[in-house]
Protein backbone atom coordinates (compact mmCIF):
# COMPACT_ATOMS: atom_id res chain seq x y z
CA UNK A 1 0.00 0.00 0.00
CA UNK A 2 0.98 3.57 -0.75
CA UNK A 3 1.74 6.15 2.10
CA UNK A 4 -0.41 8.57 3.16
CA UNK A 5 0.08 11.72 0.81
CA UNK A 6 1.47 14.64 2.89
CA UNK A 7 0.23 17.58 4.61
CA UNK A 8 2.13 19.84 2.14
CA UNK A 9 1.09 18.51 -1.37
CA UNK A 10 -2.79 17.62 0.28
CA UNK A 11 -2.59 21.54 1.38
CA UNK A 12 -1.65 22.64 -2.60
CA UNK A 13 -4.08 20.37 -3.93
CA UNK A 14 -7.14 22.42 -1.36
CA UNK A 15 -5.30 25.71 -2.79
CA UNK A 16 -6.33 24.49 -6.18
CA UNK A 17 -9.48 23.20 -5.40
CA UNK A 18 -10.27 26.86 -2.86
CA UNK A 19 -9.68 29.00 -6.19
CA UNK A 20 -11.69 27.20 -8.55
CA UNK A 21 -14.64 27.12 -6.03
CA UNK A 22 -13.96 30.83 -5.20
CA UNK A 23 -13.84 32.00 -9.32
CA UNK A 24 -17.10 30.24 -9.52
CA UNK A 25 -18.82 32.31 -7.13
CA UNK A 26 -19.80 35.83 -9.14
CA UNK A 27 -21.42 37.35 -6.77
CA UNK A 28 -18.34 37.27 -4.33
CA UNK A 29 -15.57 37.29 -6.78
CA UNK A 30 -16.96 40.88 -7.87
CA UNK A 31 -17.71 42.30 -4.78
CA UNK A 32 -14.67 41.01 -2.43
CA UNK A 33 -12.39 42.55 -5.17
CA UNK A 34 -14.06 45.62 -6.62
CA UNK A 35 -15.25 46.85 -3.17
CA UNK A 36 -12.03 48.15 -2.48
CA UNK A 37 -11.43 49.90 -5.94
CA UNK A 38 -14.88 51.15 -5.39
CA UNK A 39 -14.21 53.15 -2.52
CA UNK A 40 -10.96 53.90 -3.57
CA UNK A 41 -12.55 55.68 -6.57
CA UNK A 42 -15.43 57.48 -4.27
CA UNK A 43 -12.69 58.86 -1.60
CA UNK A 44 -10.25 59.55 -4.33
CA UNK A 45 -12.97 61.87 -5.95
CA UNK A 46 -13.87 63.82 -2.85
CA UNK A 47 -10.95 63.97 -1.10
CA UNK A 48 -8.91 65.89 -3.24
CA UNK A 49 -6.71 68.16 -0.68
CA UNK A 50 -2.78 67.67 -0.54
CA UNK A 51 -2.18 66.95 3.18
CA UNK A 52 1.37 67.74 3.13
CA UNK A 53 3.87 68.47 0.36
CA UNK A 54 3.80 66.08 -2.49
CA UNK A 55 1.60 63.60 -0.82
CA UNK A 56 -2.26 64.01 -1.93
CA UNK A 57 -5.24 62.08 0.01
CA UNK A 58 -5.73 59.78 -3.12
CA UNK A 59 -2.48 58.51 -1.63
CA UNK A 60 -2.46 58.40 1.34
CA UNK A 61 -5.87 56.99 0.86
CA UNK A 62 -4.63 54.02 -1.07
CA UNK A 63 -1.93 52.97 1.32
CA UNK A 64 -4.85 52.62 3.48
CA UNK A 65 -7.06 50.65 1.37
CA UNK A 66 -3.89 48.54 -0.15
CA UNK A 67 -3.77 47.66 3.88
CA UNK A 68 -7.30 47.21 4.70
CA UNK A 69 -7.37 45.10 1.28
CA UNK A 70 -4.93 42.40 3.12
CA UNK A 71 -7.83 42.19 6.61
CA UNK A 72 -10.50 42.42 3.85
CA UNK A 73 -9.75 39.42 1.60
CA UNK A 74 -7.73 37.32 4.44
CA UNK A 75 -9.17 38.08 8.12
CA UNK A 76 -12.69 39.16 6.91
CA UNK A 77 -13.35 37.05 4.10
CA UNK A 78 -12.38 33.94 6.22
CA UNK A 79 -14.18 34.76 9.66
CA UNK A 80 -17.30 35.01 7.24
CA UNK A 81 -16.97 31.94 5.02
CA UNK A 82 -15.42 29.15 7.50
CA UNK A 83 -18.27 29.46 9.61
CA UNK A 84 -20.92 29.02 6.53
CA UNK A 85 -18.94 26.13 5.45
CA UNK A 86 -19.04 24.47 8.78
CA UNK A 87 -23.13 25.00 9.02
CA UNK A 88 -23.18 23.60 5.68
CA UNK A 89 -21.02 20.20 7.47
CA UNK A 90 -18.72 21.00 4.42
CA UNK A 91 -15.90 21.09 7.32
CA UNK A 92 -17.41 17.89 9.36
CA UNK A 93 -17.32 15.94 5.74
CA UNK A 94 -13.92 17.20 5.65
CA UNK A 95 -12.76 16.01 9.16
CA UNK A 96 -13.52 12.81 8.33
CA UNK A 97 -11.05 12.16 5.94
CA UNK A 98 -7.39 12.04 6.76
CA UNK A 99 -6.73 15.03 5.24
CA UNK A 100 -5.23 16.91 8.02
CA UNK A 101 -5.72 20.30 9.27
CA UNK A 102 -2.91 21.78 8.08
CA UNK A 103 -4.49 21.02 4.35
CA UNK A 104 -7.00 23.09 5.05
CA UNK A 105 -5.37 25.89 6.49
CA UNK A 106 -2.74 25.87 3.57
CA UNK A 107 -5.50 25.73 1.04
CA UNK A 108 -7.03 28.82 2.64
CA UNK A 109 -3.60 30.43 2.80
CA UNK A 110 -3.27 29.88 -0.97
CA UNK A 111 -6.75 31.07 -1.92
CA UNK A 112 -6.29 34.42 0.18
CA UNK A 113 -3.14 35.03 -0.78
CA UNK A 114 -3.70 34.90 -4.76
CA UNK A 115 -7.29 37.34 -4.15
CA UNK A 116 -4.78 39.71 -2.21
CA UNK A 117 -2.38 39.86 -5.21
CA UNK A 118 -5.22 40.53 -7.37
CA UNK A 119 -6.73 43.01 -5.15
CA UNK A 120 -3.37 44.99 -4.82
CA UNK A 121 -2.68 45.29 -8.53
CA UNK A 122 -5.74 46.44 -8.67
CA UNK A 123 -5.88 49.04 -6.59
CA UNK A 124 -2.59 49.98 -7.89
CA UNK A 125 -3.60 50.19 -11.49
CA UNK A 126 -6.55 52.07 -10.44
CA UNK A 127 -4.65 54.47 -8.40
CA UNK A 128 -2.19 54.83 -11.02
CA UNK A 129 -4.81 56.03 -14.14
CA UNK A 130 -7.24 57.71 -12.20
CA UNK A 131 -5.23 58.98 -9.11
CA UNK A 132 -1.78 60.25 -10.32
CA UNK A 133 -0.44 57.88 -7.91
CA UNK A 134 3.44 56.90 -8.69
CA UNK A 135 5.02 53.98 -7.93
CA UNK A 136 8.61 54.13 -5.81
CA UNK A 137 11.37 53.71 -7.44
CA UNK A 138 13.52 52.52 -4.62
CA UNK A 139 13.88 48.67 -4.28
CA UNK A 140 14.29 49.23 -0.50
CA UNK A 141 10.89 50.11 -0.67
CA UNK A 142 9.64 47.17 -2.77
CA UNK A 143 11.17 45.32 -0.41
CA UNK A 144 9.30 46.63 2.41
CA UNK A 145 6.29 45.95 0.61
CA UNK A 146 7.23 42.60 -0.31
CA UNK A 147 7.33 41.87 3.32
CA UNK A 148 4.84 43.40 4.53
CA UNK A 149 2.07 41.56 1.92
CA UNK A 150 3.84 38.23 2.99
CA UNK A 151 3.57 39.30 7.03
CA UNK A 152 0.13 41.09 6.53
CA UNK A 153 -1.50 37.65 4.24
CA UNK A 154 -0.55 35.33 6.51
CA UNK A 155 -0.78 37.55 9.86
CA UNK A 156 -4.50 38.20 8.22
CA UNK A 157 -5.28 34.58 7.19
CA UNK A 158 -4.42 33.02 10.68
CA UNK A 159 -6.32 35.66 12.59
CA UNK A 160 -9.45 34.49 9.94
CA UNK A 161 -9.09 31.18 10.68
CA UNK A 162 -8.86 31.96 14.66
CA UNK A 163 -11.88 34.34 14.44
CA UNK A 164 -13.81 31.83 12.63
CA UNK A 165 -14.68 30.07 15.93
CA UNK A 166 -16.49 32.84 17.32
CA UNK A 167 -19.22 33.69 15.30
CA UNK A 168 -22.13 31.27 16.93
CA UNK A 169 -23.68 30.66 12.87
CA UNK A 170 -22.81 31.56 9.69
CA UNK A 171 -25.33 33.19 9.15
CA UNK A 172 -24.93 35.61 12.08
CA UNK A 173 -21.45 36.03 11.17
CA UNK A 174 -21.21 38.59 8.73
CA UNK A 175 -22.94 40.47 11.19
CA UNK A 176 -19.96 40.14 13.65
CA UNK A 177 -17.02 40.58 12.17
CA UNK A 178 -17.83 43.15 9.61
CA UNK A 179 -18.52 45.91 12.02
CA UNK A 180 -14.80 44.86 13.73
CA UNK A 181 -13.24 45.58 10.25
CA UNK A 182 -15.05 48.51 9.90
CA UNK A 183 -14.37 50.33 13.07
CA UNK A 184 -11.07 49.13 13.05
CA UNK A 185 -10.31 50.97 9.45
CA UNK A 186 -12.13 54.09 11.08
CA UNK A 187 -9.48 53.51 13.99
CA UNK A 188 -6.27 52.97 12.38
CA UNK A 189 -6.09 55.97 9.66
CA UNK A 190 -8.07 54.12 6.19
CA UNK A 191 -10.41 56.82 5.97
CA UNK A 192 -9.21 59.67 8.00
CA UNK A 193 -5.40 60.65 8.52
CA UNK A 194 -4.15 58.51 11.19
CA UNK A 195 -2.54 61.82 13.12
CA UNK A 196 -5.97 63.80 13.45
CA UNK A 197 -7.87 61.27 15.01
CA UNK A 198 -8.25 61.77 18.75
CA UNK A 199 -5.30 60.14 20.85
CA UNK A 200 -7.38 57.46 22.68
CA UNK A 201 -8.20 56.27 19.29
CA UNK A 202 -5.11 56.06 17.96
CA UNK A 203 -3.64 54.56 20.85
CA UNK A 204 -6.36 51.56 20.76
CA UNK A 205 -5.47 51.46 17.12
CA UNK A 206 -2.23 50.72 18.11
CA UNK A 207 -2.83 47.24 19.27
CA UNK A 208 -3.74 45.56 16.44
CA UNK A 209 -2.33 44.74 13.11
CA UNK A 210 -3.93 47.19 10.72
CA UNK A 211 -2.64 50.57 12.00
CA UNK A 212 0.63 48.73 11.28
CA UNK A 213 -0.29 47.58 7.66
CA UNK A 214 -1.34 51.41 7.19
CA UNK A 215 1.44 52.70 8.33
CA UNK A 216 4.25 50.52 7.01
CA UNK A 217 2.00 50.83 3.51
CA UNK A 218 2.85 54.30 3.81
CA UNK A 219 6.36 54.05 3.90
CA UNK A 220 6.61 52.48 0.47
CA UNK A 221 3.99 54.92 -1.38
CA UNK A 222 4.64 58.07 0.06
CA UNK A 223 7.63 59.81 0.11
CA UNK A 224 10.02 59.66 2.83
CA UNK A 225 9.76 62.90 3.65
CA UNK A 226 6.14 62.13 5.40
CA UNK A 227 7.69 60.10 7.90
CA UNK A 228 8.34 63.42 10.27
CA UNK A 229 4.44 63.67 9.67
CA UNK A 230 3.16 60.15 11.35
CA UNK A 231 2.75 60.07 15.47
CA UNK A 232 6.47 58.45 15.97
CA UNK A 233 7.67 60.93 13.51
CA UNK A 234 8.95 57.84 11.52
CA UNK A 235 7.89 54.23 10.17
CA UNK A 236 8.97 52.45 12.89
CA UNK A 237 9.52 49.44 10.72
CA UNK A 238 11.21 47.44 13.45
CA UNK A 239 8.12 47.70 15.70
CA UNK A 240 5.45 47.17 12.98
CA UNK A 241 7.68 43.47 12.39
CA UNK A 242 6.79 42.45 16.19
CA UNK A 243 3.54 43.14 15.95
CA UNK A 244 2.72 41.42 13.32
CA UNK A 245 4.68 38.33 14.30
CA UNK A 246 3.23 38.57 17.39
CA UNK A 247 -0.72 38.61 16.29
CA UNK A 248 0.75 35.69 13.38
CA UNK A 249 1.87 33.83 16.18
CA UNK A 250 -1.57 35.07 18.06
CA UNK A 251 -3.53 33.34 15.17
CA UNK A 252 -1.92 30.45 14.71
CA UNK A 253 -2.32 29.00 18.18
CA UNK A 254 -6.21 29.41 18.30
CA UNK A 255 -6.03 28.50 14.62
CA UNK A 256 -4.19 24.74 15.58
CA UNK A 257 -5.41 24.71 19.09
CA UNK A 258 -9.42 25.78 18.98
CA UNK A 259 -10.60 24.93 15.42
CA UNK A 260 -13.84 24.02 15.25
CA UNK A 261 -14.86 21.61 12.47
CA UNK A 262 -18.50 20.80 13.61
CA UNK A 263 -21.49 22.93 14.89
CA UNK A 264 -21.84 21.23 17.79
CA UNK B 1 -10.27 -9.00 18.97
CA UNK B 2 -13.60 -7.60 17.10
CA UNK B 3 -13.44 -5.40 14.45
CA UNK B 4 -15.18 -2.55 16.41
CA UNK B 5 -15.80 -3.09 20.46
CA UNK B 6 -18.50 -0.78 22.52
CA UNK B 7 -18.37 -1.23 26.20
CA UNK B 8 -20.69 1.02 28.72
CA UNK B 9 -20.81 3.32 26.32
CA UNK B 10 -22.85 6.50 27.59
CA UNK B 11 -23.77 9.96 25.97
CA UNK B 12 -26.20 12.88 27.26
CA UNK B 13 -26.23 16.48 25.89
CA UNK B 14 -27.63 18.06 29.03
CA UNK B 15 -30.47 16.34 30.24
CA UNK B 16 -30.72 14.04 27.32
CA UNK B 17 -29.85 11.10 27.85
CA UNK B 18 -29.21 10.01 23.98
CA UNK B 19 -26.73 6.69 24.76
CA UNK B 20 -27.61 5.17 28.09
CA UNK B 21 -24.99 1.95 28.74
CA UNK B 22 -24.39 0.62 25.01
CA UNK B 23 -22.48 -2.38 24.15
CA UNK B 24 -21.44 -4.04 20.86
CA UNK B 25 -19.37 -6.19 19.15
CA UNK B 26 -18.97 -6.07 14.70
CA UNK B 27 -16.54 -8.46 13.10
CA UNK B 28 -14.32 -8.38 10.92
CA UNK B 29 -16.47 -8.84 7.12
CA UNK B 30 -20.02 -8.15 8.52
CA UNK B 31 -22.95 -5.71 8.17
CA UNK B 32 -24.28 -4.60 10.78
CA UNK B 33 -27.13 -2.90 11.09
CA UNK B 34 -28.67 -0.35 14.16
CA UNK B 35 -32.10 -0.24 13.70
CA UNK B 36 -34.43 2.28 15.12
CA UNK B 37 -36.84 4.90 15.44
CA UNK B 38 -36.09 8.68 15.51
CA UNK B 39 -33.87 9.90 18.39
CA UNK B 40 -33.10 6.54 19.45
CA UNK B 41 -29.54 7.26 19.49
CA UNK B 42 -28.48 5.70 16.29
CA UNK B 43 -26.22 9.07 15.10
CA UNK B 44 -25.03 9.31 18.46
CA UNK B 45 -23.60 6.08 18.96
CA UNK B 46 -21.99 5.77 15.28
CA UNK B 47 -20.61 9.31 15.56
CA UNK B 48 -19.07 8.28 18.36
CA UNK B 49 -17.22 5.54 16.39
CA UNK B 50 -16.23 7.71 14.01
CA UNK B 51 -14.52 10.17 16.62
CA UNK B 52 -16.97 13.25 15.60
CA UNK B 53 -18.46 13.01 19.16
CA UNK B 54 -17.02 12.59 22.76
CA UNK B 55 -18.31 10.17 24.97
CA UNK B 56 -19.19 10.57 28.20
CA UNK B 57 -18.05 7.10 29.81
CA UNK B 58 -17.57 3.72 28.41
CA UNK B 59 -14.59 2.24 25.94
CA UNK B 60 -14.34 2.31 22.53
CA UNK B 61 -11.87 0.70 19.87
CA UNK B 62 -12.98 1.16 16.41
CA UNK B 63 -9.97 -0.77 14.02
CA UNK B 64 -7.89 -1.25 17.54
CA UNK B 65 -8.26 2.33 17.82
CA UNK B 66 -9.77 4.64 20.27
CA UNK B 67 -11.65 7.13 17.93
CA UNK B 68 -11.15 10.68 20.35
CA UNK B 69 -7.31 10.00 19.75
CA UNK B 70 -5.89 13.25 17.54
CA UNK B 71 -2.35 13.57 15.55
CA UNK B 72 -0.84 11.68 12.82
CA UNK B 73 -2.30 8.16 14.03
CA UNK B 74 -5.47 9.05 13.97
CA UNK B 75 -5.15 10.34 9.67
CA UNK B 76 -3.27 6.60 9.31
CA UNK B 77 -6.70 5.19 10.67
CA UNK B 78 -8.87 7.69 8.99
CA UNK B 79 -7.15 6.69 5.44
CA UNK B 80 -9.42 3.24 6.77
CA UNK B 81 -12.64 4.17 6.97
CA UNK B 82 -15.12 5.26 5.03
CA UNK B 83 -17.71 7.94 6.51
CA UNK B 84 -21.37 8.62 5.22
CA UNK B 85 -22.90 11.05 7.64
CA UNK B 86 -26.71 11.25 8.21
CA UNK B 87 -26.91 14.71 6.64
CA UNK B 88 -24.02 16.88 4.79
CA UNK B 89 -23.97 19.46 1.82
CA UNK B 90 -21.11 21.20 0.61
CA UNK B 91 -21.40 24.97 -1.29
CA UNK B 92 -22.05 23.51 -4.64
CA UNK B 93 -19.54 25.02 -6.50
CA UNK B 94 -17.89 21.83 -7.97
CA UNK B 95 -18.96 19.32 -10.20
CA UNK B 96 -19.45 15.64 -9.25
CA UNK B 97 -16.32 14.35 -10.93
CA UNK B 98 -14.21 17.34 -9.70
CA UNK B 99 -15.40 16.37 -6.08
CA UNK B 100 -14.51 12.66 -6.03
CA UNK B 101 -11.01 13.27 -8.42
CA UNK B 102 -10.77 15.82 -4.91
CA UNK B 103 -11.40 13.42 -2.07
CA UNK B 104 -9.76 10.36 -3.61
CA UNK B 105 -6.87 12.26 -3.47
CA UNK B 106 -6.87 12.39 0.51
CA UNK B 107 -6.32 8.35 0.35
CA UNK B 108 -3.43 6.61 0.36
CA UNK B 109 -4.92 3.46 -1.61
CA UNK B 110 -8.28 5.21 -3.27
CA UNK B 111 -10.31 3.37 -5.68
CA UNK B 112 -10.79 4.36 -9.43
CA UNK B 113 -12.92 7.41 -9.75
CA UNK B 114 -14.43 6.30 -12.53
CA UNK B 115 -15.28 3.19 -11.07
CA UNK B 116 -16.56 4.72 -8.51
CA UNK B 117 -19.40 7.14 -10.03
CA UNK B 118 -20.44 4.51 -12.16
CA UNK B 119 -21.31 2.01 -9.30
CA UNK B 120 -23.16 5.52 -7.60
CA UNK B 121 -25.12 5.75 -10.87
CA UNK B 122 -23.88 9.52 -11.23
CA UNK B 123 -22.26 8.62 -15.10
CA UNK B 124 -24.63 10.73 -16.71
CA UNK B 125 -23.92 13.83 -13.61
CA UNK B 126 -20.49 13.65 -14.17
CA UNK B 127 -20.23 16.97 -14.98
CA UNK B 128 -23.33 18.89 -13.30
CA UNK B 129 -22.69 21.23 -10.46
CA UNK B 130 -23.37 19.79 -7.32
CA UNK B 131 -26.21 22.42 -6.61
CA UNK B 132 -27.53 21.18 -9.49
CA UNK B 133 -28.44 17.40 -8.47
CA UNK B 134 -31.53 16.43 -6.78
CA UNK B 135 -31.70 15.05 -3.44
CA UNK B 136 -31.18 11.41 -4.44
CA UNK B 137 -28.58 12.21 -6.61
CA UNK B 138 -27.09 14.35 -3.75
CA UNK B 139 -26.73 11.47 -1.67
CA UNK B 140 -25.35 9.04 -3.71
CA UNK B 141 -22.56 11.87 -4.09
CA UNK B 142 -22.23 10.97 -0.14
CA UNK B 143 -22.10 7.71 -0.40
CA UNK B 144 -19.41 7.93 -3.77
CA UNK B 145 -16.98 10.00 -0.95
CA UNK B 146 -17.42 7.94 1.60
CA UNK B 147 -16.13 4.66 -0.25
CA UNK B 148 -13.55 6.70 -2.43
CA UNK B 149 -11.04 6.16 -0.09
CA UNK B 150 -11.31 1.53 -0.91
CA UNK B 151 -12.38 1.85 3.09
CA UNK B 152 -11.86 -1.65 5.43
CA UNK B 153 -14.87 -0.41 7.33
CA UNK B 154 -17.50 1.75 5.92
CA UNK B 155 -20.43 3.83 8.14
CA UNK B 156 -23.45 4.61 6.48
CA UNK B 157 -26.25 6.87 8.81
CA UNK B 158 -29.18 6.28 6.93
CA UNK B 159 -27.37 5.89 3.38
CA UNK B 160 -30.78 5.78 1.06
CA UNK B 161 -32.92 8.24 2.66
CA UNK B 162 -34.35 9.93 -0.78
CA UNK B 163 -33.43 7.43 -3.09
CA UNK B 164 -35.85 6.01 -5.30
CA UNK B 165 -36.93 2.35 -5.26
CA UNK B 166 -34.64 1.82 -8.21
CA UNK B 167 -31.86 3.74 -6.50
CA UNK B 168 -32.27 1.58 -3.26
CA UNK B 169 -32.04 -1.81 -5.03
CA UNK B 170 -29.14 -0.56 -6.89
CA UNK B 171 -27.62 0.58 -3.40
CA UNK B 172 -27.91 -2.61 -1.47
CA UNK B 173 -26.22 -4.19 -4.42
CA UNK B 174 -23.35 -1.85 -4.24
CA UNK B 175 -22.44 -2.31 -0.47
CA UNK B 176 -23.12 -6.15 -1.06
CA UNK B 177 -20.56 -5.96 -3.44
CA UNK B 178 -18.81 -4.12 -1.24
CA UNK B 179 -18.99 -6.75 1.46
CA UNK B 180 -17.61 -9.61 -0.75
CA UNK B 181 -14.68 -7.24 -1.48
CA UNK B 182 -14.03 -7.89 2.59
CA UNK B 183 -15.22 -4.44 3.51
CA UNK B 184 -17.08 -4.39 7.24
CA UNK B 185 -20.59 -2.19 7.68
CA UNK B 186 -21.82 -0.42 9.74
CA UNK B 187 -25.42 0.59 8.61
CA UNK B 188 -28.06 2.43 10.59
CA UNK B 189 -31.56 2.45 9.00
CA UNK B 190 -35.42 3.17 9.94
CA UNK B 191 -36.03 0.71 7.18
CA UNK B 192 -36.63 -3.01 8.31
CA UNK B 193 -36.45 -4.30 4.89
CA UNK B 194 -32.99 -3.08 4.46
CA UNK B 195 -31.49 -4.16 7.46
CA UNK B 196 -33.09 -7.69 6.61
CA UNK B 197 -32.01 -7.81 2.92
CA UNK B 198 -28.36 -6.59 3.70
CA UNK B 199 -27.68 -7.31 7.59
CA UNK B 200 -25.44 -9.93 8.89
CA UNK B 201 -27.05 -9.54 12.35
CA UNK B 202 -29.14 -6.23 13.56
CA UNK B 203 -29.17 -4.40 16.77
CA UNK B 204 -32.54 -3.10 17.48
CA UNK B 205 -31.39 0.45 19.71
CA UNK B 206 -34.73 2.65 21.48
CA UNK B 207 -34.30 5.25 24.10
CA UNK B 208 -30.23 4.87 23.71
CA UNK B 209 -30.05 1.12 24.94
CA UNK B 210 -29.68 -2.11 22.73
CA UNK B 211 -32.34 -4.12 23.07
CA UNK B 212 -31.55 -7.19 21.52
CA UNK B 213 -28.85 -8.13 18.65
CA UNK B 214 -29.44 -11.15 16.44
CA UNK B 215 -29.57 -11.82 12.39
CA UNK B 216 -32.77 -10.54 11.03
CA UNK B 217 -34.24 -14.05 10.83
CA UNK B 218 -34.12 -14.49 14.03
CA UNK B 219 -34.88 -11.11 15.33
CA UNK B 220 -37.57 -11.33 18.76
CA UNK B 221 -37.47 -15.11 18.47
CA UNK B 222 -39.02 -14.67 15.34
CA UNK B 223 -37.98 -17.87 13.69
CA UNK B 224 -39.40 -19.75 16.87
CA UNK B 225 -42.32 -17.69 17.78
CA UNK B 226 -45.98 -19.08 17.83
CA UNK B 227 -47.20 -19.69 14.50
CA UNK B 228 -51.32 -18.55 13.72
CA UNK B 229 -53.17 -20.70 12.33
CA UNK B 230 -56.83 -19.52 11.06
CA UNK B 231 -59.55 -21.04 9.00
CA UNK B 232 -63.43 -20.84 8.80
CA UNK B 233 -65.94 -22.82 10.45
CA UNK B 234 -69.84 -22.31 9.66
CA UNK B 235 -70.24 -19.03 9.47
CA UNK B 236 -67.07 -17.58 12.00
CA UNK B 237 -63.13 -17.79 11.50
CA UNK B 238 -61.47 -19.44 14.15
CA UNK B 239 -57.96 -18.91 14.85
CA UNK B 240 -55.37 -20.29 17.30
CA UNK B 241 -51.57 -19.97 18.34
CA UNK B 242 -49.53 -23.07 18.09
CA UNK B 243 -46.05 -24.39 18.79
CA UNK B 244 -46.63 -27.43 16.23
CA UNK B 245 -49.22 -25.54 13.27
CA UNK B 246 -48.06 -28.62 11.42
CA UNK B 247 -49.85 -31.14 13.54
CA UNK B 248 -53.06 -28.19 14.41
CA UNK B 249 -53.39 -28.61 10.16
CA UNK B 250 -53.52 -31.97 9.97
CA UNK B 251 -55.45 -32.35 12.91
CA UNK B 252 -58.20 -29.82 10.94
CA UNK B 253 -57.84 -31.18 7.92
CA UNK B 254 -59.02 -34.87 8.95
CA UNK B 255 -61.85 -32.77 10.58
CA UNK B 256 -63.14 -31.40 7.54
CA UNK B 257 -62.37 -34.49 5.66
CA UNK B 258 -59.78 -33.01 3.42
CA UNK B 259 -59.82 -29.52 2.83
CA UNK B 260 -59.83 -26.74 5.71
CA UNK B 261 -61.71 -23.81 4.31
CA UNK B 262 -60.02 -20.24 3.98
CA UNK B 263 -56.94 -22.26 5.38
CA UNK B 264 -54.47 -19.44 6.54
CA UNK B 265 -50.81 -20.51 8.69
CA UNK B 266 -48.81 -17.05 9.71
CA UNK B 267 -45.72 -16.27 11.51
CA UNK B 268 -45.17 -12.41 12.54
CA UNK B 269 -43.84 -10.28 10.17
CA UNK B 270 -39.94 -8.51 11.04
CA UNK B 271 -41.82 -5.70 11.05
CA UNK B 272 -44.64 -6.70 13.79
CA UNK B 273 -41.75 -8.09 15.57
CA UNK B 274 -39.79 -4.32 15.71
CA UNK B 275 -42.57 -2.34 16.55
CA UNK B 276 -44.06 -4.21 19.22
CA UNK B 277 -40.21 -4.44 21.06
CA UNK B 278 -39.87 -1.04 20.68
CA UNK B 279 -43.11 -0.83 22.11
CA UNK B 280 -45.10 0.88 19.12
CA UNK B 281 -48.22 -0.74 18.48
CA UNK B 282 -48.92 -2.27 14.68
CA UNK B 283 -52.14 -1.43 12.60
N1 LIG C 1 -25.99 17.71 19.30
C1 LIG C 1 -27.04 17.42 20.08
N2 LIG C 1 -27.42 18.26 21.06
C2 LIG C 1 -28.46 17.97 21.84
N3 LIG C 1 -29.20 16.86 21.75
C3 LIG C 1 -28.88 15.99 20.79
C4 LIG C 1 -27.78 16.22 19.90
N4 LIG C 1 -27.70 15.19 19.06
C5 LIG C 1 -28.69 14.34 19.39
N5 LIG C 1 -29.40 14.82 20.43
C6 LIG C 1 -30.54 14.13 21.09
O1 LIG C 1 -30.12 12.83 21.42
C7 LIG C 1 -31.12 11.88 21.11
C8 LIG C 1 -30.56 10.83 20.15
O2 LIG C 1 -30.30 11.44 18.91
P1 LIG C 1 -29.65 10.69 17.69
O3 LIG C 1 -29.38 11.71 16.65
O4 LIG C 1 -28.50 9.90 18.16
O5 LIG C 1 -30.84 9.75 17.24
P2 LIG C 1 -31.00 8.85 15.94
O6 LIG C 1 -31.30 7.48 16.41
O7 LIG C 1 -29.88 9.02 15.03
O8 LIG C 1 -32.34 9.46 15.32
P3 LIG C 1 -32.77 9.63 13.78
O9 LIG C 1 -33.30 8.32 13.35
O10 LIG C 1 -33.86 10.66 13.85
O11 LIG C 1 -31.58 10.09 13.02
C9 LIG C 1 -32.29 12.66 20.57
O12 LIG C 1 -33.20 12.86 21.62
C10 LIG C 1 -31.70 13.96 20.13
O13 LIG C 1 -32.63 15.00 20.27
MG1 LIG D 1 -29.69 9.67 13.15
Amino acid sequence: MSKIPSALSLGIRRGNLEVRQFARQRESVVFTLLFPVILLAIFGSVFKDTIAPDVTFSQYFLAGMIASGLVNTGFQALAITIPLERDFGALKRLRGTPMPASSYFIGKSILIFISMVIQILLLLGFGILFFGVELPTDINKWITFSWLVLLGSACSTALGIAFSIVPKSGRGASAVVSPIVIILQFFSGVFFVFTQLPTWMQQVAAIFPLKWLTQGMRSVFLPDSFASQEVAKGWETGKTVVILLVWLVIGIFFSVRKFKWDRD
Amino acid sequence: MSLIEVKGLKKSYGDVHAVRGVDLEIEDGEIFSLLGPNGAGKTTTVEIMEGFRTRDSGTVSVLGFDPQTRGHESRKWRDRIGIVLQSSADAGDLTVLETIDHFSGYYSNPRNVDEVIHSVGLVEKENALIRNLSGGQRRRLDVALGIIGNPELLFLDEPTTGFDPEARRAFWALIQNLRSDGTTIVLTTHYLDEAEALADRVAVINGGVIIEVSTPAELGGRATSQATVAWRDGEITKSERSDNPTELVAKLSSHFGGEVPELVVSRPSLEDIYLEMIGGSHE
